[in-house]
């Protein structure tokens, strides 16, 4: 195992899909937890297909990708979060039309632009695509959601787990629900072109799920769902070197395996805590 | 001044009116229950004090030098989810958020207060349990240590025993009175367990979309409104 990942290290694409792919896989387990437990999962699953119909665009029109898209997917996910609070389409709607809609028209942008082979790898990532501004892009944005998260850790927990005390005892809950939803679709952007439009969401919500399997309290879940997020992307790629298998689809299976690992954990622990 | 004034205070959701013409004010140490039928407004008035939701017209104004980020509220326990990852500590430990300002972390004093609420509403032997565990009774006591963590002065609960069996309910509201006696924090209180409210509390106001009552406990057991709500309750 380490002399592969060595052997990986070697090559500077491998090298940095690796360290592009950990930092946002951190990230995103991070936002994660709040998502899933804001039954918000779905928004990261809607945002990457804004993410894809503006990248095709982008694409189509010979303009820098991630200075297209990462301002479309802001404005999107500003919208997302307010549709799902007041609206005559509700929440889950809302996200299945807007990103039905995106992939749509990325789809057609694509196909109009002939060239097809484009497609798959905006769909289902492609680790050659990963630049060296992506690179120091990426790890500016992830050092950025990590102070973030880190400083406002305690508020972030009190809007998670009860927004309406909050608002109430005079928390700016607006605020920080904007600061979350705008971090989630800086992320999403950033690793969508490494993990695929399709496989992104994948980020978000395994590891935390896995992590509720095993822990009970906050602290415990935000750290295992970090930890676990990045061993199981560093799994995953080797393996998909390894065996040449795509590479997010790699990251989503050991994830899943991982979720199977937890979720029997889970049960175990707590048959034995009742006898 | 009073702690708390409404004035002419008119609410309502999606252009029909809710509540209308209500006209009360709460006093330091003041214990007020807030009575009435389903949809008479009571919740909706207990938004507006708290800002959760704004007024069609009319004020709710603060006075002796309460500021907004002092009130402790004590939510419906059903907007929370059953499986939440979060243990007692994590939990009562939130409530001092607001009085963090811009600082990241908790201080020492924030923990000894969160300590010492704990203490109160005797949870301190679950500090480390998952709150998602617990029964409703215990959930409701965490609930209220995270409460007082954010008040020293006003404390807003809506209908704090709903869901629990009598014994439970028996002692929140002994709870709920020693928090107001013994500590000296003021309580502002919706419920429809009216029998209970008479017992326990100093004031009443009586909504039915409109103010039907407000006054002392006193003169509520003798007003016609009062008479014919005990009757029937």
């Amino acid at each position: 195992m380490f002399e592969t990942i060595q052997e990986m290290m070697s090559y500077t694409f491998l090298a940095r899909a690796v360290i592009v792919g950990s930092l946002v896989s951190l990230c995103a387990a991070l936002l994660g937890v709040t998502l899933v437990l804001k039954r918000y999962s779905m928004i990261g699953d809607g945002l990457s297909h804004v993410g894809f119909g503006a990248l095709a665009v982008a694409s189509a029109l010979n303009m820098a990708p991630l200075t297209v898209t990462i301002p479309v997917v802001l404005i999107a996910s500003f919208f997302l979060l307010r549709l799902s609070d007041n609206s005559a389409i509700k929440g889950d709607s809302a996200i299945a039309i807007i990103s039905s809609g995106s992939l749509a028209i990325g789809v057609v942008v694509t196909s109009m632009n002939g060239t097809n082979t484009d497609l798959s790898n905006y769909l289902f990532g492609s680790i050659l695509s990963v630049s060296h501004e992506d690179e120091i892009l990426c790890i500016s944005v992830s050092l950025v959601v990590l102070l973030v998260y880190v400083l406002f850790y305690h508020r972030i927990f009190a809007i998670t787990f009860d927004e309406n005390f909050a608002k109430a005892t005079g928390i700016p809950t607006k605020l920080f629900n904007t600061i979350i939803s705008m971090l989630t679709a800086i992320v999403i952007v950033v690793g969508m072109r490494l993990m695929g439009t399709l496989l992104i969401s994948s980020l978000i919500i395994f590891p935390s799920i896995s992590a509720m399997r095993v822990f009970h309290k906050f602290k415990a879940v935000v750290i295992l769902s970090a930890i676990l997020s990045v061993v199981c992307f560093v799994v995953g790629i080797t393996m998909s070197y390894v065996y040449e298998l795509p590479s997010g689809a790699s990251v989503v299976l050991v994830n899943m395996a991982v979720l199977l690992i937890c979720s029997i954990l889970g049960f175990v622990t707590r048959e034995i805590i009742k006898k | 001044m009073a702690l708390l004034t409404c004035k002419d205070i008119c609410m309502g959701y999606e252009g029909k009116i809710m509540l209308q013409n209500v006209n009360f004010h709460v006093n330091s140490g003041d214990y007020l229950c807030i009575v009435g039928e389903n949809g008479s407004g009571k919740s909706t008035l207990l938004k507006g004090i708290l800002r959760l939701k704004s007024v069609a017209s009319g004020e709710f104004t603060f006075g002796d030098g309460l500021l907004k980020n002092e009130i402790g509220y004590l939510p419906q326990r059903m907007n929370i989810r059953k499986d939440f990852p979060a243990s007692v500590y994590e939990v009562v430990l939130s409530g001092r958020n607001n009085q963090m300002g811009w600082r990241p972390f908790f201080t020492k004093k924030d923990k000894k207060i969160a300590l010492e609420r704990m203490e109160w509403m005797g949870i301190l032997d679950l500090k480390n349990e998952s709150f998602a565990v617990l029964s409703g009774g215990q959930q409701q006591r965490v609930l209220l240590a995270r409460a007082l963590c954010a008040t020293q002065k006003l404390l807003v609960l809506d209908e704090p025993v709903t869901g629990l069996d009598p014994i439970v309910t028996k002692e929140m509201y002994e709870l709920i009175q020693k928090i107001n006696k013994e500590h000296e924090i003021t309580v502002i209180m919706v419920s429809h367990d009216t029998k209970e409210a008479m017992e326990q509390a100093s004031h009443i106001l009586h909504l039915g979309n409109e103010q039907l009552f407000f006054g002392t406990t006193k003169e509520y057991g003798e007003s016609s409104v009062g008479k014919k709500y005990l009757k029937e309750a």
